[in-house]
């Protein structure tokens, strides 16, 4: 795999800008706002593409924006840094922009200062100065220009200000026939430390109190040996409790619209005369999956991942990775595969992806195999509609909503259980090493911007959903009916499926029907419901299941009982990755053996604890 | 006085007096700031004891006790930030 970036010139008068920094100073912020390029992070929440291009024009010359990895040096160790070192000393680019930190300047600046010593042409931009300003900090930007003796411009990215100047600068610097500026003789560590200070100190005046103060406070709330797990626990819970409540109407209001329309257009194909098979397929098939999704599926869904996202923004999940390090530590792993954890709670695909930030390979692997352990947004509504139906009352009322989200918090936390265990087993057999180093950086919290953030994510949730749904439920309600009504020999398709997965679906305390949908479901996990619903309805006679209520007369008469919800639960935690996650793990690893390994491993947990917790029920109960 | 970084109490400060040996982490520790001469602060630390937190050039590092245990400092409570 080449590790060379090689770009192209953006028409003959272009330019190419590269832009570096260490992580977390809001360079990609900087890149998106510039470039114009939805990088969704609702969607793929921290992490940014390996090296994103994108272009911007300033009065009307193009420029070619590079987005290197965020590095601490450019005595680069790992894949990452290589490539933004190689790339910023290789000449392609016309000038380097640097992205500094102003709520930690001094060091940024070592950074920016080890930069300014390999390349010429650089240009200093200082970020986040808002976040500056509400901790009391000011910059002075012309003392650090003096001293540095480059261009710098101040920038609140997130805003939008600044971003100007910085081009103005950027095109100013980038000329061809300028040359560089600046002190270029390399120094040591310590030099550059001790300049970088020196550099700060006569940029920084702080107003007020310490600034630091808050967030010193909060954090200790977060991380301290009392507060800290409970704090965790209870935010979790939190964020689970609105999903329940805040999607219980819509919900309902959804089902009751949708399934009143399927009448009504039953009613239009029989009235134009369409055989019966046709209104069939069309409204029993295609659309009847097509509204569980969109009535029941899709809510859950599309509030929980914003939810997410503004507590991944306000940048508490590195004190969860702090929490939670020790336990993962002793399971042989690295403390940031909590946070793959906790992206993996959104989507798999993204948790996977987002395994990138863990250096060692050995590592990476293990958080990859075991990221499906936990549950993924597609996974939600199932555990919550039986965690509602079998366990708790359907009222909706305060205490029900409040014992279901304390229930599907302890599913959770079964899930993450289970990702240390495995992780543990892993890296004793097949994965086996010595834990590497751990470094993790604990940004300051920032203030997430509710209105955009929030409203652009449940929109492309919502969107994203509705879109799989056309694309992979409405065929799988297709093929559904069409086995349900294709008569061969002494059953139907369907019914001859079943029957072949029935003996280990009864030994796994479910049934033939749910492991058929489990397998169905492979491309996204939220039809895994409404594909079983509708295999239930097609063997029977029965009414039009649209509420939870009548979801629950239905499978009790098919024969559910507790213990087959709580098999379903155990089973929807641990089963295979979904066909999106599987794809991106094999993108991600590049070998078939792992790949396999992470479709076998879950799917191995899940179906011996089916088996194990089944025969144990039928023992005891 | 010198102490290991992993046993500077939550809320100490220090000056770092001895980065660590030529390995990798100790490089990583570099780029982090972790010079000697450095002022360092005990900020979080964990529930379970392991990972700690140390304010160090403005930002705040999680390392746990086995890293930070080849760290060197010399406690200062003048140097409080």
């Amino acid at each position: 795999m080449s590790r060379e970036i090689t770009v192209e010139r953006p028409g003959p008068e272009g330019r190419i800008i590269a832009l570096a920094g260490n992580p977390n100073v809001g360079k990609s912020t900087l890149f998106n706002t510039l470039t114009g390029l939805r990088q969704h992070t609702g969607n793929w929440p921290g992490k940014t593409v390996a090296v994103a291009r994108g272009e911007y024009t300033h009065r009307g010359r193009r420029f070619l924006l590079v987005d290197l990895p965020g590095t601490y040096s450019l005595n680069a160790h790992s894949a990452e840094e290589e490539i933004a070192r190689d790339f910023l000393t290789g000449g392609q680019a016309d000038a380097t922009v640097v992205v500094c930190d102003a709520t930690c300047l001094e060091r940024s600046l070592m950074f920016a200062l080890q930069v300014m010593e390999r390349v010429e042409r650089v240009v200093l931009c200082v970020n986040l100065l808002d976040e500056a300003r509400s901790h009391g900090i000011q910059v002075d930007l012309a003392s650090l220009s003096r001293q540095l003796q480059v261009p710098v411009v101040g920038t609140c990215a997130g805003r939008g200000e600044g971003l100007e100047e910085l081009m103005g600068e950027v095109e100013y610097v980038s000329h061809p026939k300028r040359k560089g500026e600046g002190n270029r003789e390399p120094r040591t560590d310590e030099q550059r430390a001790a300049l970088a200070e020196r550099c700060a100190a006569l940029a920084i005046s702080r107003k007020g109190d310490d600034s630091l103060a808050g967030q010193r406070r909060l954090d200790r709330l977060l991380t301290s040996r009392r507060t800290g797990i409970p704090v965790m626990l209870g935010l979790l819970g939190v964020i689970l409790w609105l999903t329940i409540v805040a999607s219980n109407i819509p919900s309902q209001l959804l089902s009751d619209a949708l399934f009143a329309a399927g009448e009504w257009m039953r009613k239009g194909l029989l009235a134009m005369e369409c055989p019966d098979w046709t209104v069939g397929l069309l409204v029993d098939g295609v659309y009847r999956v097509l509204a569980w999704v969109v009535g029941v599926m899709l809510p859950p869904m599309a509030i929980f991942f914003p939810l997410f996202t503004f507590l991944e923004d306000l940048g508490y999940l590195p004190r969860v990775a702090f929490v939670l390090d020790h336990a993962f530590q002793r399971a042989g792993a690295c403390g940031k595969q909590s946070l793959t954890m906790c992206q993996g709670l959104g989507c798999n695909a993204c948790g996977v992806t987002g395994c990138r930030i863990i250096d060692s390979p050995r590592e990476r692997l293990i958080a990859i195999v075991t990221n499906s352990l936990v549950p993924c947004n597609g996974r939600f509504p199932a555990l919550i509609a039986l965690i509602t139906i079998f366990f708790v009352s359907e009222d909706g009322g305060l205490l029900t909503t409040l014992k279901a989200a304390v229930l599907l918090l302890g599913v959770l936390m079964l899930g993450v259980g289970m990702t240390l265990l495995v992780s543990r087993l892993l890296s004793v057999t097949v994965l086996r090493g010595l834990p590497t180093s751990f470094a993790l950086e604990l940004p300051p919290y920032r203030r997430p911007r509710v209105g955009q953030i929030i409203v652009r994510s449940v929109l492309d949730r919502t969107l994203f959903v509705l879109g799989r749904a056309v694309a992979v439920a409405a065929p799988a309600g297709l093929v559904i009916w069409l086995c349900a009504n294709l008569a061969v020999g002494d059953g139907t398709v369907l019914s001859h499926i079943t029957d072949v997965l029935d003996p280990l679906g009864r030994a796994m305390g479910l049934d033939g029907v749910i492991l058929m949908a489990f397998i169905l479901g492979w491309p996204a996990n939220e039809i895994v419901m409404p594909v079983m619903l509708m295999a239930y309805l097609a063997q029977g006679t029965l009414v039009d299941a649209g509420d939870l209520t009548s979801l629950g007369q239905l499978l009790r008469q098919q024969g559910w009982t507790q213990m087959t919800a709580v098999c379903m639960i155990l089973f929807s935690l641990f089963h295979w990755p979904c066909s999106t996650t599987c794809l991106t793990i094999a993108k991600e690893t590049g070998s078939v053996k792992w790949t396999a390994l992470s479709v076998i491993v879950p799917t191995t947990v899940g179906v011996c604890l089916c088996i194990l917790v089944a025969a144990v029920g039928r023992l005891v109960l | 006085m010198e102490l290991p970084l992993s046993e500077l109490a939550l809320g100490e400060c220090a000056y770092i007096s001895r980065a660590g040996e030529q390995t990798d982490m100790s490089r990583r520790l570099t780029q982090l700031g972790f010079l000697p001469g450095t002022r360092v602060k005990c900020e979080l630390i964990a529930p379970a004891g392991d990972p700690a937190a140390y304010r160090v050039r403005g930002a705040l590092i999680a390392l746990r006790a086995g890293d930070a245990g080849s760290v060197m400092v010399v406690p200062d409570s003048e140097v409080c930030q």
